[in-house]
């Protein structure tokens, strides 16, 4: 078919930030599906509460590790927000500073949930309460260890002759899938420490 | 804050206008072409060759669950017949179910999407076209495995929804369920990422111009598809892997005794379930809506109203999953409102077929194969609707559950909603996928062939299932009086069998030496018949600007494109979501041989875990290694 060239491109540029970039589209939706799951096996928990009078069959999770965990990841939300802000800016010094602490704060939380795992009061295999804690804490804490992983390789990667251009981006896309990791745990925390106390 | 995104590039870099038109298709080739060898064809990126070999391979599974269908045919041809046992019928009509709904409803679909979207959106390759090899081989892998363990007699035998306690670890000792339940997760992992790169591909990379009002219908239908696939599968990937860790790790989700729940898999699976009937059907809408209006020789009637059917289809999709479950002691209220919701969403698929027949009524219909297919769609998947919605009324539901009239049911809206569909797609884009035309007079052979034998094979299912006759058994006492019913569904599948190989013979004879196609043999009006058939590498020259909703029919002297693009590294156009206002020219990943490799270590724990929950300790850090070799950045030329 013949061509008509009505509009010259030459000068778009190659990167952008947020949602004019694919990969913070892909990154959203697999926030979604992902989200789909936790709000899912969520309500597995509701469901099989609702199903046993005398819930939770066993004593209730201890609040101490989970309640840090659940502090710090709170904080994190500054430091993120910082590292967004800076990645935008293209400022290579503050980004890696703050790449360093979100990876510290990172595999602080992973040693926390470990606390947490280490102090559940039934085991997987006791009853289906038992089962639920351990899966729904496994669940959030593979998407909170994979967060860490994407989140040291970031930083390695923004000091090597990489850290210029669409790193940026990436680094932007790494810190917007954290509010992720964050934002879900907060209703996984209500359900799973909270609803077995009332 | 965006400024310094919005800089120009400082070193200059070639540009299509740097060169003559003469020399720009074969530069672009080069840059966008696979290499030779194993190697390279392992690690092509090309949204058209991963497309290509979904498709194939699901056509593959396809034909594996057609032969198991024929194999149940063949048992049940006759009363107290002894050629197949119960403990291997069970396998057979598992396998049967489960090939057709995760590794050939679901991925052919896909599969066409691949390789079609980008074309019709106007765009050079899929978005993250890394993942989508990754996506293709995690597929592969997981449905060869399921069949490498039914050909060593470990083949899954609970049914295609594996219901517990039946599939638990008490009554199903052995290792039979645990391969159906990663075979979800193969699956779904592949279907999971198909949808979000189609998502994606659809917002981002349209052609300039192609607002939201401008999206062909066929992209549309596999844009709300891709939704419900990213809000559906995972609720059967969770209901998979508490199978698994029912039944390798000991815990009690779906064991009453330890306050879990049987009915709390059946939730789950049917939230997945149900709309998984729309995700098989959906992408048959697309190829209807893209058949109809080529053969009609006009735009289809009333494209707001099939957009928003289609969007209402997705949604209503989601409230119907407990129609499933009527046997199973619902509240009278609840079971209520899902008859209700479940009369309600014939209405969006009623509106749909309104506006393709009024289009054909105002049209000039040639009818060519691919609209005879569409013809006999419209004609099974009604007589499936109407048997659909007796079942949604509870008390007849009640009556017949588990019966053959289910079995007749299912088909009917199946067969008649996906597979006659896609059989008009093949010979629709056949032109497209290879440059020649599929023999026409076959074709109709096997038209008729096809919608004869289907309905002599499943139509007295109906009756047999009203008599009585349960499914899921592997024969039958000569008494029961379904002995004639039984041998005259086994003579039409065998009609039904022998329009498939006609068609095989068809693709194969017209590959060799079918009729030269050219650029567009239909006359057709959407983006991917502007380019030659087979497609180049890069898909198109130049990126197409879009002016219409039928871009070829709108500009028949000159396509109006746009220029500015690289030659030698590969960018994309990347435009607004809804105004398609061009806005950024990223760069497209190259191809490489790390997705095939992470396929492989993923393969590997998730086969593993059937086996030892040490798989996935050991293997998941390697799997982590692979994927992170994957992504870093090969060449500076990546970070621009
Ligand atoms: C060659 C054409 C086909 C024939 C002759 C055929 C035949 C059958 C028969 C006889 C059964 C009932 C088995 C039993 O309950 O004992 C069955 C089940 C089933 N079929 Fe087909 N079928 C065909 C094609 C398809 C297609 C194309 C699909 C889906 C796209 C499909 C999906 C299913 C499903 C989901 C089941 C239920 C399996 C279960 O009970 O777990 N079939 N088929
Ligand atoms: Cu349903």
């Amino acid at each position: 078919m013949d061509h008509r060239v009505v509009r010259d491109l030459s000068d778009l540029p190659n990167y952008a930030f947020g949602p004019r970039m694919t990969m913070w589209w892909g990154t959203l939706a697999f926030c979604v599906l992902e989200g789909t799951g936790f709000a899912l096996a969520l309500g597995g928990y509701l469901y099989l509460a609702f199903l046993n009078r005398d819930w939770p069959l066993g004593p209730p999770p201890p609040l101490f590790w989970s309640g840090l965990f659940t502090l710090v990841s709170l904080a994190s939300l500054v430091p993120n927000y910082l590292v967004e802000a800076a990645a935008r800016e293209e400022n290579l010094f503050k980004v890696r500073i703050l790449l360093v602490i979100m990876s510290g704060i990172g595999v602080l939380l992973a040693g926390l949930r470990f606390m947490e795992f280490a102090v559940l009061p039934v085991r997987w295999d006791f009853n289906a309460y038992g089962s639920l804690l351990w899966t729904i804490l496994g669940l959030h804490a593979v998407h909170l260890v994979t967060d860490v992983v994407d989140t040291v390789v970031v930083t390695v990667l923004m000091f090597t002759r990489h850290g210029f251009g669409r790193r940026f981006s990436d680094v932007e896309d790494n810190a917007f899938y954290w509010y992720f990791v964050v934002i879900s745990w907060l209703p996984t925390y209500v359900v799973l420490y909270w609803v077995s106390q009332l | 804050m965006s400024e310094t995104a919005l800089r120009p590039h400082e070193n200059k870099e070639t540009l299509d206008t740097d060169v003559t038109d003469g020399e720009l298709p074969a530069r672009l080739a080069a840059t966008w072409g696979t290499a030779g060898g194993l190697i390279g064809a392992l690690s092509t990126v090309d949204h058209k060759l991963i497309g290509r070999r979904y498709i194939v391979t699901g056509f593959f599974f396809l034909v594996l669950g057609g032969l198991a269908a024929v194999a149940m045919r063949l048992q049940l041809a006759r009363p107290e017949n002894s050629l197949i046992g119960p403990d291997l019928y069970n396998q057979i009509f598992t396998m049967h179910g489960t090939t057709m709904m995760f590794l050939f409803g679901v991925p052919i679909g896909e599969a066409i999407a691949v390789y079609l979207v980008p074309l019709m959106v106007g765009t050079r390759n899929i978005a993250f076209p890394r993942l989508n090899a990754f996506s293709y081989y995690v597929y592969l892998f997981g449905g060869l495995m399921i069949w490498i363990a039914f050909a060593l007699n470990v083949g899954a035998d609970n049914g295609w929804f594996s219901y517990v306690p039946l599939a638990g670890p008490e009554f199903s000792p052995g290792k039979r369920a645990d391969f159906w339940a990663q075979m979800v997760t193969f699956t779904e992992v592949a279907a999971l990422a198909v949808a979000v790169e189609i998502v994606v591909t659809v917002l981002k990379l349209r052609a300039p111009g192609m607002t939201l009002d401008r999206i062909p219908l066929f992209v549309w239908a596999m844009f709300v598809n891709a939704f419900l696939i990213i809000f559906a599968m995972p609720a059967v990937m969770l209901a998979s892997s508490l199978l698994i860790l029912d039944r390798l790790l000991d815990t009690h989700f779906f064991n009453q005794a330890e306050g879990g729940d049987p009915l709390l898999w059946q939730h789950l699976f049917w939230f997945f379930g149900h709309p998984e009937v729309y995700i098989i059907f959906l992408p048959g809408t697309a190829f209807v809506s893209a058949i109809i209006a080529t053969f009609a020789r006009r735009p289809v009637f009333g494209y707001p109203a099939i957009v928003l059917s289609l969007i209402a289809t997705g949604f209503l999709s989601f409230g119907l999953w407990v129609h499933h479950m009527f046997t199973t002691g619902l509240p009278q209220l609840g079971a209520t409102f899902f008859t209700a919701s479940s009369m309600m969403i014939a209405i969006p698929t009623g509106i749909q077929i309104f506006c393709w027949i009024a289009t054909l009524w105002d049209g000039r219909p040639v009818y060519r194969t691919p609209l005879l297919f569409v013809l006999g769609f419209f004609f099974i998947f009604v007589a499936g609707g109407l048997s659909g919605i007796m079942l949604a009324s509870v008390p007849i539901d009640t009556q017949v559950h588990d019966t053959y009239f289910v079995v007749a049911h299912f088909h009917y809206v199946l067969i008649g909603g996906a597979v006659f569909p896609l059989l008009g797609a093949i010979y629709y884009w056949f032109p497209k996928f290879t440059g020649r035309m599929m023999s026409e007079r076959l074709g109709r052979w096997h038209f008729w062939l096809a919608i004869i034998g289907f309905n002599v094979a499943f139509f007295p299912m109906h009756l047999a299932g009203l008599r009585g006759m349960p499914r899921r058994v592997y024969t039958y006492p000569a008494e029961m009086g379904w002995d004639g019913l039984n041998l005259v569904s086994t003579l039409g599948a065998t009609l039904f069998v022998a329009s498939f190989l006609l068609f095989l013979f068809n693709v194969a004879a017209s590959l060799r030496d079918g009729e030269i196609a050219g650029d567009n043999p239909w006359d057709a009006s959407s983006l991917e018949w502007a380019t030659a058939s087979p497609p180049p590498p890069h898909n198109f020259d130049r990126i197409p600007f879009v002016t219409s909703r039928e871009p070829l029919w709108a500009e028949r002297q000159a396509l109006p494109v746009v220029s500015g693009l690289a030659v030698d590294k590969r960018e994309v156009v990347i435009t607004t979501a809804t105004r398609a206002l061009p806005d950024l020219k990223e760069s497209s990943p190259d191809p490489t041989i790390w997705p095939f490799v992470s396929a492989i270590a993923v393969g590997a724990v998730f086969i593993g875990s059937i086996f030892t929950p040490w798989a996935v300790a050991w293997g998941a850090p390697l799997a982590a290694f692979v994927i992170i070799a994957w992504f870093w950045p090969k060449s500076i030329e990546e970070d621009k």
